[in-house]
């Protein structure tokens, strides 16, 4: 098992190389892919390995989305200036200039909603269970009635973003290596993460907040900092996404609390809470459930997609991984009394 | 031998329920205080205030000198003083070592180490402390499948492996199988005198506090009935009439 573990992760890394190229009309539907692989495991990180539903995870994407693109223009034009046009005028951007707009929009999407995270999370941590939840959906909602009333940033219609510059398949590939550079590197972050001693703490604050407490550790610290790094990724997935969409606006694209807001809880669900693999096998299957349903069930589409969240929560509570590990305990390393060890406790 | 907790006057009350009136004791650093009194007498109301759990309505905590009576629960807990649930909580869904990894003093560790792995030193201390109080066997087992009594001996481990200074323990023998009990009020002793922690619990078994303890406070109706030496308070008339309901 050992010796094939780093051929299984380099079969698995070699396959994600190949994709685009094996499957080069579906480059977009690929990086969609990625995206709801990202936002899914980092959903996790709270929703499963913390125990805090978040329903407000899409305020970090559509804020993304906004930063990446503010500080794109910004770098290059006057904001107001390339809003007011709405997308149109003559805003030139030239290929240094996307390139770097890019690079640093992604980066301060991320470390903006990094910051909002502890922010916000120091105002609504103290709620627990159905209120966070609440409270975090508030959030998102608010979030994006705010930005659509804003015309600084483009107000209702949101914002145009240059296509980019050069071939259009190999701008296609451009964005899928950067979804899937994105979520290589979230996995592997995760792995090591859930090894360490926040991993630990995490999963304590999950299974008994009070006793984490009680025995001293710092979980307010633990909760910021764990949705702040959660947070920082979504907000670059989101700056991706708007490079990649070229035109967002707020309700729909941005702060979609109902589409990817509830698709992102939903891999999550079916792929098993709390587990490493989960989020990424959840995400994957919805992703094909719902491409499958949009092509071929168009009217019935929603239908399908509640019906499968239906049978989700009512049969498969612990999503997929969850019912293979009810199977399968020792593929977990989870240990069952098989009746040697009945006098423990009592004195030598 | 110096105090470590001096609690003086204090007073919490439920709304027109009051739970403890007036109440003062204090806990000598390095012995073994028990606290008793009949059901709803108030025990485990001051054992929440001391740790910070629930603000106090008048009154002074001062732990090592210093007045904690409006600190927050971890931050009293980072001090150094830990307690054990009545009803037991440890964390179901890990199984005993992941138990006790994760009650490594937190206070000590640095911003750095909190995103480290544990060390082999961690995991010697936790399968050093899981056999002290006997549940080695069972160290990779789901502790939420262990029996009370073993959640109990767990829970107590997990306080050991947070190297408190100040102990309190809410009815560490109740729900015990009594085979066990005899064990258990031997490792109690032990970690007094072995780690040198000071012990401070409430104990219905009065043949077990009475065993431990070098000093015993009694509460009922959420006033202090007595104080002494166990001699004292089982020769105490008011004690024994609090407990046969003559009071």
């Amino acid at each position: 098992m050992i010796t094939q573990k780093p051929l299984f992760y380099a079969g698995l890394l070699a396959l994600i190389f190949v994709l685009p190229f094996l499957f080069p009309a579906y480059g977009v539907q690929l990086a969609a892919m990625w995206l709801m692989i990202i936002v899914a495991m980092t959903w996790d990180m709270t929703g499963g390995q913390m125990g805090y539903n978040s329903l407000g995870n899409i305020f970090f994407y559509g804020t993304g989305m906004y930063v990446a693109a503010l500080v794109f223009i910004g770098m290059s034009h006057d904001i107001g200036a390339y809003t007011d046009a709405s997308g149109g005028g003559s805003f030139q951007f030239t290929d240094a200039q996307y390139f770097s707009g890019v690079f640093f929009g992604l980066i301060a999407a991320g470390l903006f909603c990094a910051v909002s995270a502890v922010v916000i999370g120091m105002l609504i941590f103290g709620l627990r269970g159905p209120y966070f939840a609440i409270g975090t959906l508030a959030v998102a909602i608010a979030a994006g009635e705010l930005v659509s009333n804003w015309d600084w940033v483009g107000g209702g219609q949101g914002i145009a973003l240059p296509i980019y510059p050069g071939d259009i398949d190999v701008g296609k590939k451009f964005f899928y290596f950067l979804f899937a550079g994105l979520g290589v590197t979230i996995f592997i972050f995760l792995k090591w993460l859930y090894t360490t001693r926040f991993g630990a703490a995490i999963n304590a604050i999950r299974d008994d907040e009070e006793k984490a407490e009680a025995m001293g550790i710092h979980t307010m610290w633990y909760k910021l900092t764990t949705w702040a790094i959660s947070a920082f990724f979504v907000g670059i997935a989101g700056g991706l996404s708007a490079f990649q969409l070229i035109h967002f606006e707020p309700l729909e694209s941005a702060y979609q609390t109902i589409n990817l807001g509830i698709f992102m809880v939903v891999c999550v669900l079916l792929g098993g809470k709390g587990t490493l693999w989960g989020p990424v096998i959840g995400a994957i299957a919805f992703h094909l459930f719902k491409e499958v349903t949009w092509a071929y069930l168009l009217g019935w589409q929603w239908v399908a997609l509640g019906g499968l969240i239906v049978v989700t929560v009512v049969y498969f509570q612990d999503g997929f991984l969850g019912w293979v590990k009810q199977q399968k305990p020792e593929w977990f390393g989870v240990r069952v009394d098989n009746g040697s060890t009945e006098n423990a406790g009592t004195a030598k | 031998m110096t105090k470590i907790i001096e609690v003086t006057g204090v007073s919490k009350s439920y709304g027109g329920v009051i739970a403890n009136k007036d109440i003062s004791l204090s806990v000598k650093k390095g012995g073994i205080t028990g606290l008793i009194g009949p059901n709803g007498s108030g025990k485990t109301t001051l054992f929440n205030s001391i740790v910070g759990y629930h603000p106090i309505d008048g009154g002074s905590i001062k732990f090592e000198n210093n007045e904690i009576s409006n600190m927050q629960v971890q931050e009293i807990a980072r001090l150094g003083m830990l307690r054990t649930f009545q009803q037991t909580r440890i964390y179901g869904e890990m199984n005993c070592v992941e138990n006790m990894l994760i009650s490594l003093p937190h206070r000590k560790l640095t911003w750095r180490e909190r995103f480290s792995s544990n060390t082999k030193v961690d995991y010697e201390r936790a399968d050093h402390l899981l056999e002290f109080v006997g549940l080695f066997e069972k160290r990779f087992l789901r502790s939420g499948s262990l029996s009370f009594g073993q959640q109990k001996l767990l829970e107590f481990a997990m306080a050991l492996m947070n190297e408190p200074t100040v102990l309190l323990l809410d009815e560490p023998t109740a729900g015990i199988n009594p085979t066990l009990i005899n064990g258990l009020i031997d490792r109690l002793k032990r970690a007094n005198t072995e780690f040198g922690i000071t012990l401070f619990i409430i104990e219905h078994n009065m043949r077990v506090i009475m065993n431990m303890a070098d000093t015993i406070y009694c509460l009922a109706h959420g006033e202090m009935l007595a104080s002494g030496t166990p001699d004292e308070i089982q020769n105490d008339q008011n004690v024994v009439d609090a407990y046969l309901g003559a009071h």
